[in-house]
């Protein structure tokens, strides 16, 4: 049979044997030129193992498994614990629109963070800084991290020591208030305070 | 071949797959049929919608209608009046049950105008790769029609959030066929495809801040690659796929890093007091576009590698971010503020001219397909998250079949 390189015959196609296409196991999607006859390759999948038993933190999928290139294995995540925080003291700091700065009426809420870290050098604190719905994911952690530093910076200033504070963002991904418009928003620009 | 009462005509247009919008007069395109093809009762998908749906999104071609008569790959039609229909080429084929539970999916394409054979093929597929043996369809067609390579076969990923699940998802380049890679009840963002495909950066708040892996899809094994002091976000691949850019905040503020995947230590790249994020390498590796407010404003800047030249690429209104370098380094797509909108606008970059390419108001995450041909981004759309595709010219969209609220989405390269 001739071959063309690119075309195909018009004529009708030999039938490619059934079980010369049951043994072709093609993994993912290969495919055949009409006028030529299935490649035989033996592939077999190997089974994959469920990722359910995901490790703590990192998680896990199955490992070392043979898997053809378009297989996703699923994964699924595990989350830290919580530390208690100072009691009866406000662990959020609001910020006005396209605001970096602390504002003067929550000096009193810091200072009561203040004292409680400074009572005690192995207690830790996460700010977590969080923007508004507008804007972009990426832009708007950067942004909420500006809020967060304001507020380890003015933390600094009242003597909290630099190892018992991370400043970090989640940008608009956790509103505290869903939906849109300045009663929304301005309940959503802030740094919450976490013990961890 | 096959009996045929056993034989299904299938017909219908590509809106039947997708939702396409065509606005304004675009580049000409090549019109083409697809005759229904001739398949078995009963199958899962309808491949030649498939292939024609792709064909449509690519905003290349334009689709005819197909008739009502079955053409598998063995036929010999006579493609006088499929021409004068105003057809250039015409695909038959045919979809038929293996005696091992597969389907060996078959076509033709044919060239209506000369009248000659342009070529066919035969994919042996189990049920699962119904969808993809349509996609290699596409690719196939496209490139004999067009000259260029097809990306119907290409991989997209994107994250969805439902409730407090927030899920990374790998599709195929039309939306469907999503698997799940990771869940999560915490936030994931800005995924980032390996140049290989074989992995996906992206940053997951499981740990209850910012921090990056690269996850191989293929097995499911994860790399914590940066979770330093602070947050951890914007992961961007080198084209030769061995370091990665992110924004790390181990000076305070938000700055670019580069991190070595062997190992090492971040090396910082930008110097600054204020916000640079959102690296893009552009494809020949000498440049990187980002993010910075060292004017006073969000603006696109662009240096090398190691930091050096920097130079202000977006001038117009006062946000631009999320750059994107197309494939052939001739355009940057981005994010503008326009009012109160946030509009994906494109940048030719030996002009300087920018273009408009939506009347949207909260787009997102554009990234490129690997045949530079079409951009894809996020938006909402009657208040729901979306994911878009777009030509250059802004002329043609799709919305892709995605359920739920879903976003971040990033167009894999080409199989390797």
């Amino acid at each position: 049979m001739k071959s063309l390189s690119t075309t195909v015959r018009l004529f009708p196609i030999p039938r490619l044997g059934a079980a010369l296409l049951a043994a072709a196991v093609l993994a993912g999607c290969s495919s055949v030129k009409l006028d030529e006859a299935a490649p035989v390759t033996d592939r077999t999948p190997t089974p994959v193992s469920p990722a359910g038993a995901a490790g703590a933190g990192a998680g896990s999928g199955a490992a070392g498994a043979s898997v053809d290139g378009r297989t996703v294995v699923p994964v699924q995540t595990s989350q830290p614990g919580q530390a208690q925080p100072p009691a009866n003291v406000e662990r959020v700091i609001y910020f006005d629109f396209d605001s970096y700065t602390v504002k003067p009426e929550y000096m009193a809420t810091l200072e009561a963070h203040a004292r409680f870290l400074n009572a005690d050098r192995q207690r830790r604190v996460v700010l977590e800084g969080h923007t508004d719905e507008r804007g972009t994911r990426e832009y708007n952690l950067a942004l909420g991290q500006k809020r967060a530093d304001a507020v380890r910076r003015a933390l600094a200033l009242l003597g909290v020591q630099e190892s018992q504070m991370e400043a970090v963002s989640y940008g608009k991904e956790k509103p505290a208030v869903e939906g849109s418009g300045e009663a929304v928003w301005s309940r959503n620009r802030r740094v919450e305070l976490q013990y961890r | 071949m096959t009996a045929a009462g056993t034989l299904a005509a299938v017909s219908g247009l590509a809106r039947a797959q997708f939702r396409v919008e065509v606005t304004g007069v675009g580049v000409p395109q090549i019109p083409f049929a697809v005759a229904p093809f001739a398949v078995p009762a009963g199958l899962p998908q309808d491949v030649a919608a498939i292939v024609a749906a792709d064909l449509v999104r690519s905003g290349q071609l334009r689709q005819l209608p197909g008739g009502t008569t079955v053409l598998d790959e063995m036929a010999r039609p006579d493609l006088a009046p499929w021409r004068s229909q105003g057809a250039d080429a015409l695909l038959t084929g045919s979809v038929r049950r293996l005696a091992d539970g597969r389907f060996d999916v078959r076509f033709r394409l044919w060239d209506a105008v000369r009248g000659t054979d342009l070529g066919g093929l035969s994919y042996p597929v189990g049920a699962a790769d119904l969808r993809l043996a349509a996609h290699r369809i596409a690719d196939y067609v496209y490139e004999k029609l067009t000259g260029e390579r097809g990306v119907f076969s290409t991989r997209i990923a994107y994250v969805s959030k439902n409730g407090e699940r927030h899920q990374l998802w790998v599709a195929d380049a039309d939306g469907e066929n999503a698997q799940p890679a990771l869940t999560s009840r915490e936030p994931i963002i800005s995924p980032a495809w390996s140049p290989n495909g074989a992995q996906l950066a992206y940053v997951s708040f499981e740990a209850l801040k910012p921090v990056i892996y690269a996850h191989d899809i293929a097995t499911g094994r994860r790399r914590l690659l940066a979770s330093f002091r602070g947050s951890n976000s914007a992961p961007a691949w080198s084209p030769d796929g061995r370091r990665l850019y992110a924004t790390l905040t181990l000076a305070g503020s938000s700055q670019i890093y580069a991190l070595d995947l062997d190992g090492g230590a971040p090396q910082r790249i930008t110097q600054t007091g204020g916000i640079d994020t959102e690296p893009a390498f552009a494809p020949d590796g000498k440049a990187v576009y980002f993010v910075s407010d060292r004017g006073g404003s969000p603006q696109i800047y662009r240096m090398t590698p190691d930091g050096r030249e920097v130079t202000r690429v977006t001038f117009e209104g006062s946000y631009n971010v999320s750059p994107a370098v197309s494939p052939d380094g001739r355009h940057l797509a981005f994010v503008s503020r326009i009012g109160d909108a946030f509009r994906l606008r494109l940048m030719d970059l030996s002009s300087g001219t920018v273009t408009s390419l939506t009347d949207t108001a909260a787009d997102e995450s554009p990234s490129f397909a690997p045949n530079g041909r079409l951009i894809m981004y996020a938006t909402r759309v009657q208040g729901r998250e979306s994911l878009m595709t777009t030509t250059l010219d802004g002329r043609i969209k799709t919305r892709l079949a995605a359920s739920g609220n879903v976003r971040e989405p990033d167009w894999g390269p080409f199989p390797a």
